[in-house]
């Protein structure tokens, strides 16, 4: 079987490992802990799909997501990964 | 300064089953007395009132821990039980033991293979987070039971449950002592595969031995007036255990015949199974001496009226009234009418300073039930509180001693009165706008009054229907509700972005009244509406000369803000394909120039609830006292003209002539005809089929097809007879009340009833009803209703009638309750999250839910139809009349406010229909209740 890039499906949004100096600016930004910010599992088809071009990521990453929405038009929200 | 993060967080919790091992160390006393207290009334020794379970009486301390009544939180105690018997709580677990285990050697009965295979399953769920049960395990990889085990060969008997307590291996008992005894073969390695954590719980442990005693203070007993003790239902429960136990324990030592032996255990297995669930089903309840079925420990939690609905879920408050509600068209729309006698005993707590101290000496003396000259209500005070917290209450007879008391630092609870901020709620409280902040008017009567605009967001009618009063006790809760729940901040519906506080009904009607083809009216005809509107001067008749004449238009543009300018299409409108705008023959077409009424009737689109259009306006551009003010001037003035014109609705409305009647039947019998014809064509096959359709269903549809033209058009046969000076017309067409199709149906033909969207087949055999031939399936054999309301049904209609009309009752009653239940646990789920200052949504752990409230921020109650902005108005607004014309020519906008308050009907309106279940209503709730409980359990 052959493997299918799920970013190219139309239905999953679009999603960025965000780069540890960042971070900070991030969470200062929404005024937020990490513990805070909604998670995703390590194991999400997206994550695994995203370690293919990043490499390994690990527990405590953020991640950003950017996704069409209905009443904003485009829509960046972040999540933390987690095991 | 919030604290932002998670405070305490729960590590893990652990549920365990109590083996008899910890009951009996728990326990504080071995109970082995049935008796409670002695003559004297002091609890006995080893009784179930012994004091080392803890105290009831003051006096008395705890054997166990020295406290007293207070101090003490009450201990465990324990019965030894004679014999085992079963948990009733476990009856499903024991019988799934029994079943997969060996009865000799207390194995699993599978072999050492398919242990491995379920093993790994199990795993593997529960890497998911999903529970595996053992049961849909072996479904799951198709294990069939086996009937001898692998490990020791020997032959396994059927094991059955005789509910609720008996099991029969092959249809012989086996006592619940084999049962444990087998329950403790099986080895602790094969737990876990059937479902049980081997470190917190044994099977045996799911048959008793030791009984635990709940603490006294679980079970109080109380003293009667007369000096009599009446005991807990829990005490009564267990002083029967013990009295059979102690019967038991002596036969059994005696050696008496197994028969009686027998009978005891089993009285005992029944006691016991009552003492956990009076309602387990297939043994007779329990009963007290009355006859009334005791409360035991399921009855205590389970239910409406148990721990968790009741108590735990359940909160009661004081200062709040309850009592059936009626209209008042003169209150204004923030005010709600209280009788006299609730005010009386509601009552608002005066913080006496050096500031009021007179104020509130003059509310102490005139004490708890003053009145003026004429004897009407004056509002006085109930109760003073001192500074140290003592509660008086005001007589005639302290009154004079407590104005000399009274000072800053007291509180006077004062009655209510006018002015006075409360919240006003109705049941079911689905949305915002079912609690809102209204002032009092102290009425006499005794029912809560307000104004009819306020009946869509509470969904009140008058039939009977409650409603709840709470007055606030401290300032910041009266600030709050004042600045956020008056009615006038909720007129724009969050859930739709469109008025929901408005006129209705009569109120439209008199307002089309009012402005339809601009009738004329005289001095005497104004005064009559005008006076109840004294705030509002009479403006100048529009003709003078020859006697005074004011036009309905421009009695009706003095509500209107001034510089207000609005052009739209009336609920009238018939659509025309080229709209001829001003010079519109119906007077559909509505302008507003300047505050003044140009043209147009107004009607449910220009004022009513969920899409009236210059409600909508004012209330977004001119702010919400404004839409307030407009509100309660243009009902007063609508009630003054649908009063003075007169207006009534009957079935004659529904009359028309001979000959439409005609029309009517000839029109039907066509479609009848060509029902006929179809149904030929499908037997001798040379029916078209439509694409993706077997014959039957193309049959079908386009049965359906023909005779919903047929209605169609027999509807419109009677709407020419039937004229805007029809009021069922009139109020259908202006969207007050009604539609037409309702009038079709009462009018000309009721049309084809259905069920699932499909014509009725089901009843007889190949047929309906016996008063047709089997297989017919022309128009009238399979539902449809030729007859009229009007005309009466024929026997054979209402059958059909009553078909349909079932269905809709079901869906409705279905729909109401399924809905109910997920907006219950939609809004549990909610509940903690609120908008923070950054937009953000977070719960009370300031995690994030939402980066952006709705990712746009934009609040649904402030904007216009869900956008944040209406472009095309600020462009009108901007460029003026000219450039209007201009963008029209372009194309690219009609005029005004492009859909204004324009909601689409289903949204709002497809309440209506559930109108007629109303007086079910309580109980569909209750039903959805009852759901959310099993799932809760």
């Amino acid at each position: 079987m052959a493997e299918f890039n799920i970013f190219e499906h139309e239905y999953v949004p679009e999603h960025y490992l965000v780069d540890r100096e960042e971070e900070k600016a991030i969470l200062k930004q929404l005024n937020l802990t990490k513990d805070q910010l909604p998670r995703i599992k390590k194991t999400d088809a997206a994550i695994v799909a995203l370690e293919t071009i990043t490499g390994e990521i690990e527990p405590g990453r953020i991640i950003k997501i950017v996704r069409r929405s209905r009443t904003a038009g485009v829509f960046v929200a972040y999540r933390v990964v987690v095991v | 300064m919030q604290r932002i993060g998670v405070s305490k967080r729960i590590g893990n919790i652990k549920f365990a089953i109590l083996s008899p091992d910890e009951i009996r160390r728990m326990s504080a006393v071995k109970v082995i007395s049935a008796d409670t207290y002695d003559d004297d009334g002091y609890p006995i020794d080893r009784g179930l009132m012994d004091t080392r379970m803890g105290v009831i009486e003051p006096g008395l301390r705890c054997k166990t821990c020295n406290g007293r009544v207070d101090e003490c939180p009450g201990h465990f105690g324990h019965i030894d039980l004679a014999m085992p018997v079963i948990h009733i709580g476990y009856v499903k677990e024991i019988k799934k033991f029994l079943q997969h285990t060996c009865s000799i050697c207390g194995r699993v009965l599978l072999s050492e293979d398919e242990i491995r295979m379920v093993t790994e399953m199990k795993t593997r769920h529960e890497v998911f987070g999903e529970r595996a049960d053992f049961v849909s395990l072996l479904r799951a990889l198709r294990i069939e039971p086996r009937q001898i085990c692998p490990h020791c060969k020997a032959e396994q008997k059927k094991i059955t449950l005789d509910k609720p307590t008996t099991f029969r291996e092959n249809g012989v008992k086996i006592t619940p002592k084999d049962i444990r005894d087998r329950l403790e073969r099986i080895p602790t390695e094969d737990l876990a595969i059937l479902g049980m954590n081997p470190e917190t719980a044994r099977p045996e442990w799911l048959v008793l031995t030791a009984l635990p005693v709940p603490p006294v203070t679980v079970r109080p007993s109380i003293t009667l007036e007369s000096g009599d003790r009446s005991e807990d239902d829990l005490t009564h429960k267990l002083v029967d255990v013990l009295r059979i136990n102690q019967r038991l324990r002596e036969n059994r030592d005696i050696g008496a015949p197994q028969l009686i032996v027998e009978d005891l255990w089993e009285l005992l297995q029944y006691h016991v199974t009552t003492y956990f669930d009076n309602q387990t089903s297939g043994i007779p309840p329990a009963r007290h001496r009355s006859g009334r079925p005791l409360k035991t420990l399921v009855q205590r939690l389970k239910g409406k009226e148990g721990r968790f609905r009741s108590n735990l879920s359940g909160k009661r408050v004081n200062f709040s009234a309850r009592t059936v509600i009626s209209p008042d068209p003169n209150l204004g729309i923030t005010e709600v009418g209280v009788p006299e006698e609730a005010a009386r005993e509601l009552t608002v707590p005066l913080y006496v300073t050096t500031f009021n101290v007179e104020v509130a000496k003059e509310f102490v003396s005139r004490g708890p039930n003053p009145q003026n000259v004429d004897g009407k209500y004056v509002p006085g005070a109930n109760y003073v509180i001192s500074p140290e917290g003592r509660r008086i209450k005001i007589t005639e007879k302290n009154k004079a001693n407590l104005l000399e008391q009274v000072g800053p630092g007291w509180i006077v609870e004062r009655q209510l009165m006018d002015g006075d901020i409360c919240l006003f709620n109705r049941q079911p409280s689905l949305h915002r706008m079912s609690m809102l902040c209204h002032e009092v008017r102290v009425m006499p009567h005794k029912t809560f009054r307000f104004n009819l605009c306020l009946c869509p967001p509470y969904n009140a009618d008058f039939d009977g229907d409650e409603m709840n009063l709470h007055v606030m006790q401290s300032e910041e809760a009266r600030a709050e509700a004042k600045i956020l729940m008056r009615t006038h901040e909720h007129i724009l519906s969050p859930r739709f972005g469109a008025p929901i506080i408005g006129p209705i009904h009569d109120h439209i009607t008199g307002s089309f009244l009012l402005t339809y083809k601009n009738p004329q009216f005289t001095r005497e005809d104004v005064n009559f509406i005008f006076m109840r509107m004294p705030e509002t001067p009479i403006p100048a008749p529009d003709v003078e000369k020859g006697g005074e004449i004011w036009y309905g238009k421009s009695l009706f543009s003095i509500v209107l803000p001034p510089d207000l300018n609005l052009t739209f299409k009336a609920s009238i409108c018939q659509k025309c394909d080229e709209c001829r705008k001003e010079k519109c023959d119906i007077d559909a077409y509505v302008k507003i120039k300047d505050g003044k009424l140009v043209c147009g009737a107004i009607d449910g689109k220009g004022i009513a609830v969920g899409k009236g259009k210059i409600l909508d306006k004012i209330a977004r551009d001119y702010g919400t006292l404004a839409a307030k003010e407009f509100l309660e001037k243009v009902t007063r003035l609508a009630i003054g003209v649908i009063t003075l014109r007169g207006f009534t609705t009957g079935i004659s409305d529904e009359d028309i002539p001979e000959d439409a009647k005609n029309e009517i039947r000839k029109v039907l019998e066509n479609g009848k005809k060509e029902v006929n014809d179809l149904v030929s064509k499908y037997l001798n096959g040379t029916l078209e089929l439509l694409p993706g359709r077997s014959l039957e269903e193309t049959l079908e549809v386009e049965v359906m097809r023909v005779l919903g033209k047929a209605r169609d058009e027999a509807g419109k046969i009677a709407g020419k007879y039937l004229g805007i000076g029809n009021s069922a017309v009139l109020m259908a067409k202006s969207g007050a009340r009604g539609n037409m199709l309702n009038l079709t149906q009462m009018s000309a033909a009721l049309g084809q009833q259905a069920v699932r969207g499909e014509r009725l087949f089901r009843g007889y055999y190949m047929r309906t009803l016996p008063h047709f031939k089997k297989g017919d399936l022309g128009a009238e054999a399979r539902g449809f209703v030729e007859s009229s309301y009007k005309s009466g049904l024929k026997p054979t209609e209402y059958f059909f009638h009553s078909m349909g009309g079932r269905e809709s009752l079901v869906d409705t009653a279905v729909r109401t309750s399924r809905s109910g239940y997920m907006q219950r646990r939609l809004i549990n789920a909610l509940e903690d999250l609120k908008v923070m200052e950054d937009r953000s949504v977070r719960n009370t752990a300031g995690t994030i839910i939402q980066f952006r409230y709705g990712e746009d921020g934009v609040d649904p109650g402030r904007s216009v139809q869900g956008n944040a902005i209406d472009a095309v108005d600020m462009f009108v607004e901007l460029l003026g009349g000219k450039e209007k014309k201009t963008l029209e020519e372009l194309g690219e906008i009609e005029t005004g406010a492009l859909n204004y308050g324009e909601v689409d009907r289903d949204i709002l309106f497809a309440e209506e229909d559930l109108e007629i279940e109303e007086e079910e209503g309580e109980e569909e709730y209750e039903e959805y209740e009852e759901e959310s409980e099993r799932e809760g359990d």
